[in-house]
C-alpha cells in the first residue's frame, strides 16, 4: 500500500528537493481568479464547484498515493478552500512572503493534502510534487510547515494552535494599521481544545475585525459524532457569548460562503459556521467516522474518482 | 557583602525593563506580550512609553505564545514577558510548535525563575523550565547572570532574528559581569583562572560560585569559574578544556538536577572527555521557604560548593 517503500534513488532525491513557485500555475490561477471574479453568480459557482472537483480529485490520488492522510476531513473543508484561495484571498503565490499578503491558517494541519493540493493549484508550487506528500525527507510534511512549503504561515498540527496565531497576525495588522486580512479555518472537534477559547475572548476585546474565523462543523472527529465525545453545541451561541460576529452556512456552497467571507470586516472579529459533510463528495465515504484517517485502496479510488469525473 | 546574601544588590527585572524599552525606541517592531503580567515583569514604564506595543492577553499563556508567533509572523519582533513556570509550563506545546518549530523570532522572557517565588510554593517555582526548553528544537536557552549580562542577552536576542527563552532573575543578585564581556550564544565567560577544579554555574548560583572559589583557595583549592549563560548551546570549546585541564567539574544551578546545567555538561563532557562532576541543584519538589532559605535548604551555598568541590577532589 504504501509506495514510499519503493522510491527509486532519483525518486528520492526529487522527493526530497525544496518547493518552488510554478510560474505555469501561477498564470492558470490567476486566469482562473479573473474568469472567477468576472462571471456571474451561477456561473461563478459552477467555475469554484469545478475547482473543488479538481482539488477532490487530488486530494485522493494524493492519500492513496502516500498510503496515509485525513480524507474525510479534506473532503469537508475543499470548498471552504477553494473559496478562499480561488476568490478571496489577497495573495501573490509568486511572492509568498509579501509583507501585506492576507494570512491563511489552517489550524485543522492534519488536513493537509488538502491545503497542499489548493497551494498547488495556486502555483505555490507544481501540482506534480504532491505525489511526494509524506514521502521521506519531502518538504510536504504529514502536517504544514512554513519554512518548507511557500503559502504556509505558521506550523500546525497540535489542535487549538491557529486561533490564536491568527489572533496574532490579525493583532500586527491593527498595531501597524496593515491592510491585510487574516483567515482561520478550524476543525469542530479542535474546539474542544482550550486555547481556541482563550483566543477568542482576545479577539474580541482587541475588536479585531480583520480576523475571520471559520469552523469546518463536519460534525465528527477521530473516533465518533462531535455529539457523542464532547458536545459543542449551542456553538453560534457560544462564538457569539464570545462576542465574535457569527454566521452560519452551508459549508459546500460556494455562493454562501462567499457571501459571509467576502463581507468588509467590521468592529467584532467574525466567525462563519460551515456546515459540512466529512467525505463530501465520495458516497461511499460521506459521514463516515471510519473514513477520518482510512486510505482508500486502489479500487476504492478508482470508484470515487468516477463520482468526483469533471 | 556576602555573595551568598540575597537581600541586596540587583534585581535583573529593572536592568530588563530599562533594556526593553531603550531597544523599543530604537527599533519599532519590538512589541511586549504578557499574561497580565505588567507588573511582575516590570512593564509599567514600557506600557506608558509604548501602550500601543504593549500586548496583554490576560491569564492565557498558550493565547499569549500563539498570539506572539503571530506577530512575529506580521513583522514585530514579541518580547513574552511572564513568569516562567507559567510561560514554560503551561504554554510548553505552545512554545514548540508556534515558536520553535516554526521558526519565529520571539524571545521568551522566563521572569522570576528557579525559586524566585519561594514561599508560594512548588506551583510557582519554575525549576523544570531548563529541562524542558532544552530539548525543544534549536531553542537557545540564556540565563544572564546579572544585570549587565541581561541587557547583553536582549540586545543579542533582538539581532540574532531567532528563537530564545531567557530566564530574567527576581532574586537580587551582585554584579559579576567583567565590564564589556556582552553576551554571545554558546559562548560562556571564564570569571575566575584556576587549575585544580571546575565551578560551572548560571544565574544566580555565579556569585555564590566564585565565593566558593576564593574558600577554596583559602584552602589551597585553584578553582577556575566559569559562567555558562548559554546554556543551549554550550560552549564545547572552554568546558571541553576545562575537562582536560582540571581534574573535575562541579556543576550550580537553580534548577532540578535532571536535565539542565548540569545534564547538559555532563552530556558533552561524557562523550568527549569524561572527568568526575557533581551536579548540585534541586532534587525534588522544594518546599515552602523564602528563596535564600531554599539555597540554604538545597546546599545551593559558596561554602558548600566549596565543601563539595573539595571532596570531589579527595575522593578521585
Amino acid at each position: 500500500m504504501h509506495m514510499h517503500m519503493q522510491l527509486t534513488p532519483d525518486e528520492a532525491a526529487r522527493a526530497a528537493a525544496p518547493l518552488a513557485a510554478d510560474a505555469t500555475a501561477i498564470a492558470q490561477w490567476r486566469r482562473r481568479r479573473e474568469e472567477i471574479a468576472g462571471a456571474a453568480g451561477a456561473h461563478r459557482v459552477e467555475l469554484l464547484r469545478a475547482a473543488s472537483t479538481h482539488i477532490r480529485r487530488q486530494v485522493l490520488a494524493t492519500i492513496n498515493a502516500a498510503g496515509l492522510g485525513h480524507v474525510g476531513g479534506d473532503l469537508s473543508v475543499t470548498d471552504i478552500l477553494v473559496t478562499l484561495f480561488d476568490a478571496l484571498l489577497n495573495i501573490d503565490p509568486a511572492r509568498p512572503s509579501w509583507a501585506q499578503r492576507d494570512r491563511f491558517i489552517l489550524s485543522k494541519g492534519h488536513c493537509a493534502a488538502a491545503l497542499y493540493s489548493v497551494l498547488a493549484a495556486s502555483g505555490f508550487f507544481a501540482a506534480e510534487r504532491l505525489a511526494h506528500f509524506a514521502a521521506p525527507l519531502s518538504p510536504l510534511n504529514g502536517h504544514p510547515n512554513r519554512r518548507k512549503i511557500p503559502g504556509v504561515e505558521t506550523n500546525t498540527g497540535p489542535l487549538g494552535h491557529g486561533l490564536p496565531v491568527g489572533v496574532g497576525c490579525a493583532t500586527a495588522a491593527q498595531i501597524g494599521g496593515q491592510p491585510w486580512r487574516t483567515y482561520v479555518v478550524l476543525g469542530d472537534g479542535e474546539l474542544q481544545e482550550g486555547s481556541n477559547w482563550e483566543a477568542a475572548m482576545y479577539a474580541a476585546q482587541r475588536g479585531l475585525g480583520g480576523l475571520t474565523a471559520i469552523v469546518d462543523r463536519n460534525r465528527l472527529q477521530q473516533g465518533a459524532t462531535t455529539a457523542d465525545t464532547n458536545e459543542l453545541e449551542p456553538l453560534a451561541d457560544k462564538w457569539r457569548a464570545f462576542g465574535w460576529e457569527t454566521h452560519e452556512v452551508d459549508g459546500h456552497s460556494h455562493a454562501e460562503l462567499l457571501a459571509v467571507l467576502a463581507a468588509l470586516p467590521g468592529e467584532r472579529p467574525r466567525a462563519v459556521i460551515a456546515n459540512t459533510v466529512k467525505g463530501k463528495g465520495v458516497s461511499f465515504m460521506e459521514n463516515g467516522v471510519e473514513w477520518h484517517h482510512k486510505v482508500p485502496s486502489t479500487a476504492q479510488l478508482a470508484a470515487a474518482m468516477k463520482e468526483l469525473a469533471t | 557583602m556576602s555573595k551568598d546574601d540575597n537581600s541586596t544588590g540587583f534585581d535583573c527585572r529593572q536592568a530588563f525593563a530599562d533594556e526593553l524599552a531603550a531597544l523599543a525606541r530604537d527599533d519599532a517592531r519590538i512589541v511586549a506580550v504578557c499574561n497580565d503580567s505588567v507588573g511582575s515583569s516590570n512593564l509599567v514604564a514600557f506600557r506608558k512609553a509604548f501602550p500601543d506595543r504593549l500586548v496583554n492577553v490576560g491569564i492565557a499563556e498558550q493565547n499569549m505564545v500563539g498570539v506572539a508567533a503571530g506577530l512575529a509572523n506580521g513583522g514585530f519582533r514579541p518580547f513574552v514577558c511572564a513568569a516562567s513556570p507559567f510561560l514554560t509550563g503551561r504554554a510548553l506545546e505552545q512554545i514548540k510548535a508556534d515558536i520553535v518549530y516554526s521558526d519565529f523570532p520571539v524571545v521568551l522572557c522566563g521572569m522570576s525563575p528557579g525559586m524566585a517565588y519561594g514561599e508560594l510554593g512548588p506551583t510557582h517555582h519554575s525549576i523544570e523550565d531548563l529541562a524542558w526548553t532544552r530539548a525543544i528544537g534549536d531553542l537557545a536557552v540564556i540565563v544572564p547572570a546579572d544585570p549587565d549580562e541581561t541587557r547583553a542577552a536582549m540586545r543579542w536576542a533582538v539581532a540574532a532574528e531567532r528563537p530564545c527563552f531567557m530566564r530574567i532573575g527576581r532574586t537580587k543578585v551582585p554584579a559579576v559581569s567583567p565590564a564589556g564581556q556582552g553576551f554571545e550564544l554558546g559562548r560562556s565567560v571564564l570569571l575566575r583562572a584556576g587549575a585544580d577544579i571546575t565551578l560551572v554555574a548560571i544565574g544566580t548560583m555565579v556569585a555564590r560560585a566564585l565565593d566558593a572559589a576564593e574558600r577554596l583557595a583559602e584552602r589551597g583549592i585553584s578553582a577556575r569559574v566559569i559562567n555558562a549563560a548559554s546554556v543551549k548551546p554550550l560552549d564545547e570549546a572552554l568546558l571541553l578544556a576545562a575537562a582536560r585541564e582540571t581534574r573535575g567539574i562541579v556543576t550550580i544551578e537553580e534548577a532540578v538536577v535532571h536535565g539542565g546545567l548540569g545534564s547538559a555538561v555532563a552530556e558533552l563532557v561524557s562523550q568527549h572527555h569524561p572527568t568526575p562532576m557533581r551536579i548540585m541543584g534541586v532534587d525534588g519538589f522544594a518546599p515552602t521557604g523564602s528563596a535564600a532559605y531554599l539555597f540554604e535548604h538545597f546546599g545551593l551555598t559558596a561554602s558548600n560548593i566549596a565543601q563539595r568541590a573539595a571532596d570531589l577532589l579527595r575522593t578521585h
